[in-house]
């Protein structure tokens, strides 16, 4: 009956991943520490992305936790980053 | 793959649309980040997957469950609402950090340019410094 859900949801599971490993890509060849920082913070994105997508794919509502958990942590830790970029120290 | 076979028309049609929609978005920003030639064009690329990706994904899920378990399911607004919040915060202060940064550098190179003896003298005169306060 419903062809087209699977079919939509495997092609946003393979965008979302390419793009993560465009990320890793940056993170690798980044020129700058901000570079690398600013590819870290999507690459976290792209994580909570991944984990939403498969909450939709097994239908349960425990990756909805853990992309929330994932979205939390991952402001937390480029906030740290950008503070020690910014001043050497996280604190002071 | 169990969950979605009672799912009707019209519900399947408007998420899947969704999901492509959030796809591209992710990919297109992370390619922006990317390709894109200078650090201060490069910030601007995941700006679209953060808000048009994630937004359409969200929405997705949210349709999709509240169609499944017949009631409207709003946990999805919490992931929303806290990036919305958080996000322009960490974009400006990777931006914050960057300007620093060069700006440093920049005030380096131009003092070195001018007279590197006196830039020398400099250095070992706040390394004196710290020596003597700690």
């Amino acid at each position: 009956m419903n062809h087209v859900l699977p079919i939509a949801l495997i092609f946003a599971m393979s965008c979302v991943s390419i793009a993560a490993l465009l990320c890793c890509l940056r993170l690798l060849i980044g020129p700058s520490a901000q570079d690398r920082v600013l590819a870290l913070d999507t690459l976290w994105i792209c994580s909570m992305l991944m984990c939403l997508l498969l909450g939709i794919r097994y239908g349960s509502m425990i990756y909805f936790e853990v992309a929330l958990l994932i979205a939390l942590l991952g402001f937390v830790s480029t906030i740290a980053m950008a503070k020690f970029l910014m001043r050497g120290e996280i604190i002071e | 793959m169990i969950h979605w076979d009672h799912l009707p028309l019209w519900a399947s049609l408007p998420t899947a649309a969704l999901l492509v929609l959030g796809g591209g978005f992710t990919l297109t920003g992370c390619l922006g980040l990317l390709r894109l030639p200078h650090f201060y064009q490069r910030i601007h690329g995941p700006a679209i997957t953060i808000t048009l990706g994630t937004g359409c994904i969200l929405i997705a899920s949210m349709l999709l469950f509240s169609t499944l378990e017949t009631r409207p399911v709003l946990h999805e607004l919490l992931i929303t609402l806290f990036l919305l919040m958080t996000t322009p915060m960490v974009s400006m202060l990777i931006m914050r950090a960057a300007v620093h940064r060069d700006l440093r550098q920049q005030h380096r190179l131009a003092a070195e340019k001018e007279s590197p003896i006196a830039v020398y003298r400099d250095i070992q005169h706040q390394s004196r410094g710290d020596r003597k306060t700690s």
